[in-house]
């Protein structure tokens, strides 16, 4: 099926999200969609699949136009998609989920569960999948659940498959099973279109790659290109690819967390004994799969959960068991996985919300009302510091772009005295001017001397940003490694496998971004880095690693 | 980096690990509720009176004769059968065992039953359990299908708190109509009608003007009460013989069935309302978890967006639901007119809207669950009228409070951890 978007213009009250975009996708390629976040991949593919209605342009499939009123309609036409955010009801089985809008049915309406079965069992057959149908979603992991939502669009006998940052959850070796079934579905005369951010994942599978940028199409450019050029043209500019930092000076070990272990209500272990420390002036980046206990760790750190069991101490200090006004005293700066929840009141505006926790403190407070004063000289100063982009301190936090939202949650984090910084997702969805500038500001901090805890699912990020690597699984610590252990290993621990299990499996068996990457370290000359030797190798600055 | 030196993550030696705190709430309550009956229903009373239970009625197959037993005797019997189950729970969950739903049901029925005892000892009229129970479905009937009708809302994401206003524009509507047309089955088909009118304001202000859903709610129960109100005052008192004399539904006996000891009269003596009820039940329990409808019912409940992206209808299935929602609950409206062969009167629902909204709570969102959670809260409220016929030393507006207090204690105790709908009260907007 060959499908075409012809002058696609879709605005948002003054922001054209998209502009004259214009796309074919030819049957059975691979067809990338490269651009950052908010470059307007994903609002795209939203009228292409019916959800949005396009201002202007049309939807040509066969070289026929279409009008898709909703999803139903492109789904009718052949076209299916696996959302970045799984479109599947956690309570459901497996088998129910896939089944959905189509019900196979017995008499009198009731559903034939059999038939909904063997439609799973026959796909997950067909490409190996290995999905039980009676397994419910929510008890699934997150590659098993795109498996699933693979299964659903391939159920509906989808001719295009669009495949929303499908990597952004995925583990290295969960990621290179989802290429192979990519080519397998390629072989099989599907066509994908796939959204994607990172070129090492355009380069390793498409036949073609579209970039977008600021809801334009800026050019098509080979497979073959080079990394560096791809990204020059996805941002505009010629960006580098890695984070300029110094090796750490790593001081005393000031953060101390022993047999920390949190049971939630349901009874399942979050955290299960976690003990490591962190040195001051160092980066640790703990990595694993979303939902692996990150969350609760940062959370009892904080003091917004409490533990069965263990302790934090900070300077010789206890914190558990304090509140979270005592935690943030002590010099703990936290920057939260989900900025738009936790870390701005998105109606307050960005002078307010740069004195959210310092607003009962002079020179803030005066006696019990604020100094209005004093708190807008304040965001006129941490605005231009942390480069905040916004019409004025005065607009509501909620209305400037992710990347200056977390801009202000970062100059309010950082404008105390700090002994400890805890960011969790610190450039989830940012765009790549943004994440340069917050890693920079990371980088900055650790210099200063301050303990810096990072907590993020992209290995990239991690690797960017570590001094050494605690890696999470199950609420346990599989291993603590060198910040430039290899990254099959990494991904082989994040998926629950020891570090030695995982040097000999990676040094034996690397995936196919993991091989791009040994490629590209030989061209320049350096060893390669696996198996990883206990005593780091000096590695080539990371723009060379990349 | 190369500076720092890094220990091997040796794997930490097993050790014994913290375990989450235990709760002990439960085998708590069964103690003290357990003692309580010992002292008060065994214990303290005088010795020598006996109490009196009446199992069958004069039209079954073999009629049973009273049974009489030594009060205060069995009242201590049961409180030891009592305590022995709080000890059971208590030993559980010392060992961090969980324990069936039987244990609950078995110390209620035994609790209640020293407790009948007790407060039929030395009286001269006997205990009409059969009757008891009778009376526990009839004032259940109202419960059950206000607990339906909010399963059916909150199923597909719209949170329903204006139960009390379809019950009681139903049981306006039937009234009027049966009154008008002289008979109670007209009145019966009416009842839903008015049910569905307040579903459709419902429905046109929390999915049409995406206004708070609990907020719309709580105002249509007060526009219900006004509205009847105002018609009752005015053109139901002026003429009550024409609009406000409804017939009652007649009784109808279930041959062979109606007949069987103690469970025939309670189930199968009824008006054609509690059949409807049996039915209702047993096609929401198979229709909301086995068919295409309820499946659909449910993913936009539970996450409607995911339905949305293949091709389900979001506001029109919340839409469709609710109407139905309403029906049944205006159906359980007539309750209490034409079934209980009484006038309208102004605000004659009493609050059972919020509590068939506890019912559904309790019965976990399920039919089945609903049915049990409404029999329990009509069993208290039956109980207070039957103690108050034969006599208790028990101050007659204490009992009056019987139903509500078992309703909270009921919820807060023994609701435990449920999940409700994922989306129910977020209104779906593209």
């Amino acid at each position: 099926m060959k499908l075409e978007l012809r002058g696609i213009t879709k605005r948002f009250g003054a922001l054209v999200a998209n502009d004259h975009i214009d796309l074919v996708v030819e049957p059975g390629e691979i067809h990338a969609l490269l651009g950052e976040n908010g470059a307007g991949k994903s609002t795209l593919m939203n009228v292409l699949y019916g959800l949005y209605d396009p201002d202007e342009g049309q939807i040509l499939v066969d070289d026929e136009p279409r009008v898709f009123v909703g999803p139903g309609d492109a789904m009718a036409a052949g076209i299916g998609m696996v959302h970045q955010h799984f479109m599947l009801v956690p309570v459901f089985t497996v088998a129910e989920n896939v089944a959905l809008g189509h019900e196979p049915v017995k008499g009198g309406g009731l559903l034939d569960l059999a038939e909904a079965r063997r439609r799973v069992k026959e796909i997950s057959d067909r490409f190996g999948f290995d999905v039980n149908p009676d397994a419910l979603v929510e008890d699934l992991p997150v590659g098993a659940q795109q498996r699933v939502e693979i299964i659903k669009a391939l159920s509906r006998r989808a001719e295009v498959l669009i495949l929303d940052e499908p990597t952004a959850v995925l583990t290295p070796q969960e990621t290179d099973e989802l290429i192979a079934i990519m080519r397998q579905l390629k072989e099989s005369g599907t066509s994908i279109v796939f959204i994607t951010h990172k070129l090492r994942e355009v380069r390793a599978v498409a036949d073609r790659i579209t970039v977008i940028r600021r809801g334009k199409v800026v050019g098509d450019a080979d497979p073959s290109a080079a990394e560096t050029e791809l990204a020059s043209l996805m941002v505009g500019r010629s960006v580098s690819l890695g984070v300029a930092k110094e090796p750490a000076q790593p001081g005393d070990a000031t953060v101390k967390i022993t047999d920390l272990s949190v049971i939630d209500a349901a009874g399942v272990r979050q955290l299960d004994a976690v003990s490591f420390d962190v040195a001051r002036g160092e980066i640790l980046a703990i990595a694993g799969v979303q939902g692996n206990g990150q969350t609760e760790l940062t959370e009892v750190m904080l003091g917004l959960q409490a533990p069965v069991a263990g302790s934090f101490t900070l300077d010789g200090r206890e914190l558990v068991g304090r509140s979270v006004t005592d935690v943030l005293r002590a010099g703990v700066g936290f920057v939260p996985e989900d900025r738009t929840i936790d870390g701005i009141v998105a109606e307050f505006s960005v002078a307010e919300n740069l004195v959210l926790d310092l607003h009962d403190q002079p020179p803030f407070a005066r006696g019990v009302s604020m100094n209005p004063a004093k708190v807008l000289a304040n965001a006129e100063q941490r605005t231009v510091e942390f480069d905040v982009r916004t019409p004025s301190v005065h607009a509501p936090a909620g209305t400037l772009s992710g990347g200056n939202q977390q801009k202000v949650v970062l100059a309010r984090e950082m404008s105390r005295p700090l002994r400890l910084l805890i960011a969790s997702q610190p450039t989830r969805g940012l765009d790549v001017g943004s994440i340069e500038f917050v890693h920079s500001r990371i980088v900055q901090e650790r210099d200063n001397g301050t303990p810096v805890i990072i907590v993020s699912t992209e290995l990239d990020e991690v690797l960017a940003l570590a001094d050494r690597i605690l890696v999470m699984y199950r609420g346990r610590i599989v291993g603590i490694v060198p910040g430039d252990t290899d990254r099959d290993v990494l991904g082989l621990m994040m998926a629950g496998v020891p570090l030695e299990d995982a040097q000999a499996q990676a040094a034996t068996h690397h995936t196919l971004l993991g091989e791009a990457d040994l490629e590209a370290e030989q061209e320049t000359a350096s060893p390669p880095p696996a198996p990883v030797a206990s005593t780091p190798t000096p590695q080539p600055d990371e723009e060379a690693g990349e | 980096m190369t500076a720092t030196t890094v220990a091997p993550p040796a794997p930490a030696p097993e050790k014994a690990k913290p375990l989450a705190p235990i709760s002990w709430k439960a085998p708590i309550g069964y103690g003290v509720v357990g003692l309580i009956s010992l002292v008060l229903f065994g214990l303290l009373p005088a010795d020598g009176q006996d109490s009196t239970f009446v199992l069958s009625t004069s039209k079954d197959f073999f009629t049973i004769d009273p049974i009489t037993v030594p009060a205060k005797v069995t009242a201590i019997v049961l409180s030891v059968i009592a305590l022995v189950l709080a000890g059971i729970s208590w030993q559980a969950t010392r060992n961090r065992r969980k324990v069936g739903a039987w244990l609950p049901v078995v110390f209620g029925i035994v609790v209640v039953l020293a407790f009948l005892t007790w407060a039929d000892a030395g009286k001269s009229s006997p205990l009409p359990l059969t009757g008891l129970l009778q009376g526990s479905l009839f004032l259940a009937i109202p419960l059950v299908f206000g607990s339906l009708a909010g399963l059916l809302c909150e199923r597909s994401g719209i949170i329903n708190v204006a139960i009390e206003g379809q019950l009681l524009a139903g049981a306006f509507l039937a009234a009027v109509v049966a009154s008008i047309t002289s008979s109670a089955y007209v009145g019966l088909v009416a009842a839903p009608i008015a049910g569905m009118i307040v579903s459709a304001l419902l429905v046109l202000f929390s999915i049409r003007y995406v206004v708070n859903q609990i907020i719309v709610g709580v105002v249509l129960n007060v526009l219900v009460v006004g509205v009847t109100s105002y018609l009752f005052s005015t053109v139901l008192k002026a003429d009550a013989s024409t609009f406000n004399s409804p017939p009652k539904l007649p009784t109808i006996d279930i041959p062979l069935l109606s007949q069987i000891p103690i469970v025939g009269p309670v189930l199968f003596r009824q008006t054609i309302l509690v059949y409807i009820m049996y039915v209702v039940v047993v096609l929401l329990q198979i229709f909301v978890f086995r068919s295409r409808w309820g499946l659909r019912l449910r993913a936009v409940g539970e996450h409607p967006k995911a339905a949305d992206t293949v091709g389900i209808k979001v506001n029109r299935t919340r839409v469709r639901a609710t109407l139905l929602g309403g029906a049944v609950a205006g159906l359980g409206g007539a309750f209490f007119t034409v079934a209980a062969g009484l006038a309208f009167g102004k605000e004659m629902t009493g609050g059972k809207g919020f509590i068939a909204l506890a019912a559904m709570i309790l019965g976990r969102w399920n039919p089945v669950g609903a049915l049990a959670a409404a029999l329990l809260f009509g069993f208290s409220d039956n109980l207070q009228v039957v103690l108050g016929i034969i006599g208790t030393p028990i101050p007659s507006q204490i009992m009056l409070m019987t139903p509500y207090v078992v309703t909270i204690f009921a919820v807060a105790g023994l609701v435990g951890r449920v999940r409700p709908p994922a989306a129910e009260g977020i209104p779906y907007v593209k």
